[in-house]
């Protein structure tokens, strides 16, 4: 299991939590059993999010290596100028 | 053996400062921008704009447009795609109205002529009725009960409820407990800060020429930061499959991120449909003031507790910011990018996204980051001047750091703030004396950078030279940069490279030029597929030599024995490799495709000395200093260049430039006129100062350095205009005006 | 729409063309000369990036007609250059990297061009107030003020 911390604004979406734990060795199956697990994240996933894996911003590649005591945070997508 | 050119010292090309492959061409008026193509039976087209903020368009008649001479074509909405949604949707709306005009300049239709002037002509010959509704574009007002919703149900999951209907997009993060915090400080400061829609001011207006037949295949030209991008787009807006149209990306006359999106391409391909010719389309610049992307303007509180030896205890922002009739607007970045410079036990941040009858914004560099700087940079100055600390000490003591956690959640890799913040304290213009009447301000700044979808590939020519395609348009002298990564791995001259902007048959997908990300993930790109190309020639050299291939290296452009064991062989140079090789395996090519995840992120702080004139309240900057860092500077002089032209505009931002709306909801001031961008003898020189903290996430430590210059400078001359007058200024832009008023508060008070 | 018959001379050439009355000079030396190294950056005298030289003076060729140029001489940026020998002023800017996109170059070449036929040795505020009528977004003007205060040290030197 990984703990994936979110950004405040989605706690009440999953009972209040700060972070949750789900099953995963990439950000795309870390991605998948959000979905799955909490279906409320749905639409925030679909509107893009980055996810940041040891201090790395993935923004895009969904097949980057998760490790189980990785530091796993969601980000909302970047969009730069 | 993997090749792997990966370092950060010692280099031989990579950090020299030659003359860019396109310089000739521009200094001698022959390099192509967006409207310097023709094509035989060209048409011109011009398009039709409502003048209201907010009206439902009743009825267009174009039969008048359509009887002149020379008309050729017209289209209207009913002329595009129907039922996109979302990013698509919204663009398709922007780009041409639906039922209601959202803002003064929406596209309402558009008319391709046999020349310019009839185009003209006829758009004036169009009619439209409209039904004019009530409008709003202040982004408090537009939050308010009973504000006009501009569109119902354009709101996200994340907004909670309660909210006007024009609250479309909400963020909020942070950790700890602020009011905790807040009761430890020996003061609190909190304050409330407006910015100004500002304009990305690029000087080419947007320009494309296009053709599309009734086939669904096209060709189109135009001044783009991404045209894999503009190929989906218009792709979509128009039906069409996605590779039938290919997109050639133009010189570029700036972008800024403000050619990240998509205006008036879908409506040049729709007229040349119908008219089945050729058909240009070029904005005027009133055109790109209305109906192109500026910024959001903000309304922002901040408030953040201190101890008396210059610790932070707690910080809290809330982010407010208008982003036009969609939604956008970012207020995640400003939320998240507030506090980053700091490491904090207690930090909340929220940000707000609100729609208004206004342009839909687009990208600036740094998008949404600039604005969060001038809030929370002002409140800690204001900070540092009551208790008497200084303001470098300050921020180095609470520096974010390698291992301290981001206020936006993650740990952080190694980053580069404490170096930064060092040079600004060892430089000379910060212990610099101040004239009276002048003062000085610095400000903290920061962006995270991007990588993104990139695809580069790179041939051999049989004299050994190397052509490089790329698909990032180089908005700032990218193909000097990727030349010199290719020669450093490859080990052959800069001139023996040339560097071209691929179009969209030729490569796969490349993400936009934004994010600061082309040096990045070009860059790297760019070094992947020369090592891809130096492995095919060891694979040559030693099929030569009749020894295994991991037993060949590359050194300066020669195939090496790997040592005694390998055999003793004369080292082959690449041009003896390349000359035979169509004769021993073909071509030899490098390519590279893959969505680089390492950017990394960068600091910058600047120092401005601002002058104040008493009698005009008019403020002049008399000295600045930018000191950023990159990570690993490819080409310094264009770095330098980076971290000037931000510096400059974000000077505009903070000095002159606003986007002023009348009560009608019209845009009062659409031209340079009026819209005063800095001109030259308004600025002083900006002395720079790369930092080389290297990003680990690149084989030779590149950070993306063209955004984060822009984050300091509206705190930094904030800060030292505060300083002069003895007023903290909590609105942009200090023109005039502003400043007298702040002097006479400060005479009254 | 009747036109108007202009003959001029561009960049030492003399041409020919018809033009309507309401087009620029900009407008005929881009769409009928094919000239299009001058750039249209606002179409309202307030940008530069359309400097040209008529007689010798610098003007914004947004702001004057086509038909206005029967008789006179027009100099762009693609007259700067003598054959394959670059003016001084060209040299340094990419020297110095006095531009990055570009697009204000030419207009900056020739108003620099103009400002040192009258003026061999500026000193910065001259330069900088000269030019305060040519805007670059990218540069922040300090590549661009370098590499035209040194092409005058460099010109005098020369003469
Ligand atoms: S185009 Fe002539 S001054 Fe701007
Ligand atoms: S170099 Fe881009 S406007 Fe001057």
């Amino acid at each position: 299991m990984v703990d994936v911390a979110l950004w405040s604004g989605l706690r009440p979406l999953v009972g209040g939590r700060d972070s949750v734990a789900v099953e995963g060795g990439t950000v795309g199956e870390i991605l998948d059993a959000l979905r799955r697990d909490y279906p409320a994240l749905g639409p925030t996933l679909d509107a893009g999010v980055s996810v940041v894996v040891d201090g790395r911003v993935i923004a895009t590649s969904l097949t980057e290596p998760v490790q189980p005591d990785s530091e796993v945070v969601l980000m909302m997508r970047l969009k730069g100028g | 053996m993997a090749l792997d050119s990966s370092k950060t010292t010692g280099f031989k090309y990579v950090g020299t400062r030659p003359n860019r492959p396109d310089g000739l061409d521009k200094v001698t008026g022959r390099a192509k921008f967006g409207a310097d193509a023709y094509a035989p039976g060209m048409l011109h087209a011009a398009i039709k704009r409502s003048p209201h903020a907010h009206a439902r368009i009743i009825k267009i008649d174009t039969s008048k447009a359509l009887a002149m001479e020379g008309v050729k074509a017209v289209v209207t909405r009913a002329d595009f795609a129907t039922g996109l949604e979302g990013e698509f949707g919204d663009i398709l709306e922007n780009v041409m109205a639906g039922e209601k005009a959202l803002y003064d300049g929406h596209a309402v239709a558009a008319v391709a002529a046999t020349s310019a002037l009839i185009a003209r002509d006829a758009i004036k010959a169009i009619e439209v009725d409209y039904e004019i509704l009530p409008h709003v574009t202040d982004v408090d007002a537009a939050m308010q009960a009973g504000a006009p919703v501009i569109r119902a149900g354009a709101a996200d999951a994340s907004v909670p409820e309660g909210l006007h209907p024009n609250v479309v997009r909400y963020y909020e993060s942070g950790h700890g407990d602020v009011e905790a915090g807040f009761a430890e400080a020996d003061l609190v400061v909190e304050d409330h800060f407006v910015t100004e829609a500002t304009h990305q001011g690029y000087i080419e207006p947007h320009a494309c020429l296009g053709t599309l037949g009734s086939d669904g295949k096209g060709e189109l030209w135009c001044c783009t930061q991404g045209h894999w991008y503009v190929q989906k787009v218009c792709a979509a807006c128009l039906g069409l499959e996605t590779s039938q149209l290919r997109v050639t990306a133009s010189e570029i006359g700036g972008g800024f991120g403000g050619k990240t999106t998509v205006f008036i391409e879908p409506v040049a391909l729709a007229l040349s449909r119908k008219a089945n010719r050729p058909v240009k389309l070029v904005m005027t610049r009133s055109e790109v003031f209305r109906a192109s992307g500026p910024t959001s303007s903000t309304s922002m509180d901040v408030k953040i507790g201190m101890k008396k030896d210059g610790t932070i205890t707690a910080a809290q922002g809330t982010f407010r910011l208008q982003g036009g009739a969609f939604p956008g607007a970012p207020c995640e970045m400003t939320a998240m990018c507030a506090f980053a410079p700091y490491d904090l036990k207690h930090v909340h941040q929220v940000g707000y996204d609100v729609m208004s009858n206004r342009p839909k914004q687009a990208a600036y560099r740094a998008p949404g980051s600039p604005m969060a700087a001038f809030a929370v940079e002002s409140v800690i100055d204001e900070l540092c001047g009551q208790l008497g600390l200084d303001p470098i000490d300050t921020r180095l003591k609470n520096a974010s750091r390698e291992g301290t956690r981001a206020s936006f959640g993650p740990t952080w890799p190694r980053i580069g703030l404490v170096e930064t913040l060092e040079a600004v304290k060892a430089h000379p213009h910060y212990v610099a004396p101040l004239k009276k009447g002048q003062g000085r301000g610095i400000s903290c700044g920061f962006w995270f950078n991007h990588g993104g979808e990139t695809a580069v590939s790179l041939a051999l020519s049989e004299d050994g030279s190397a052509q490089v395609a790329v698909g990032t348009p180089d908005i700032g002298g990218s193909r000097a940069s990727m030349a010199l990564m290719a020669a450093e791995v490859l080990g052959i001259p800069y001139e023996d490279i040339r560097v071209t902007i691929a179009d969209t048959a030729t490569l796969g997908y490349n993400e936009i030029s934004h994010g600061s990300r082309v040096t990045y993930a070009s860059g790297l790109a760019t070094i992947k597929a020369a090592e891809d190309a130096v492995q095919k020639l060891c694979g040559r050299a030693a099929a030569k030599w009749g020894i295994p291939e991991d037993a060949v290296y590359w050194e300066d452009g020669y195939a090496k024995p790997s040592g005694p064991n390998a055999g003793d062989f004369e080292p082959l140079h690449i041009d003896e490799i390349t000359a035979t090789m169509g004769a021993t395996g073909g071509p030899i090519c490098g390519h590279f495709e893959a969505t680089p995840e390492g950017a990394g992120v960068s600091f910058a702080a600047h120092i401005v000395d601002a002058e104040v004139d008493p009698d005009t309240g008019k403020t002049s900057v008399v000295r600045y200093t930018v000191v950023q860092d990159a990570g690993k500077a490819i080409h310094p002089t264009y770095v330098e260049g980076q971290f000037q032209g931000g510096a400059a505009q974000g000077i505009g931002w903070a000095l002159n430039e606003e986007y002023i709306y009348g009560a009608d909801g019209r845009l009062q001031n659409a031209g340079f006129l009026d819209y005063r961008i800095p001109v030259a003898s308004d600025l002083p020189m900006i002395d720079t100062v790369i930092v080389e903290v290297p990003n680990p996430g690149h084989p030779f430590g590149v950070r993306g350095v063209g955004e984060t210059s822009i984050c300091p400078p509206l705190a930094a001359i904030a800060n030292a205009v505060s300083n002069a007058v003895g007023v903290r200024m909590r609105q942009l832009p200090m023109r005039p005006s502003r400043v007298l008023e702040a002097l006479e508060s400060a005479a009254d008070g | 729409m009747s036109k108007t018959h202009v003959t001029t001379k561009v960049n030492g050439d003399e041409v020919e063309f018809l033009c309507d009355p309401r087009e620029t000079l900009l407008d005929v030396l881009r769409d009928r000369l094919h000239l299009t190294g001058a750039k249209e950056g606002c179409g309202t005298g307030d940008c530069g990036a359309c400097s040209v030289t008529v007689d010798g003076r610098l003007v914004c060729s947004c702001l004057m007609l086509g038909v206005e140029a029967e008789g006179k001489e027009i100099g762009t940026v693609e007259g700067i250059a003598e054959g394959e020998t670059l003016h001084p002023l060209q040299q340094k800017f990419i020297e110095y990297a006095a531009l990055q996109c570009g697009i204000c170059t030419p207009g900056i070449l020739v108003a620099t061009k103009a400002l040192l036929e009258k003026n061999p040795d500026p000193t910065e505020s001259e330069v900088r107030y000269w030019l305060a009528g040519n805007l670059c977004r990218c540069t922040g003007y300090d590549k661009i003020i370098r590499a035209v205060m040194d092409t005058a040290a460099e010109m005098r030197e020369a003469s």
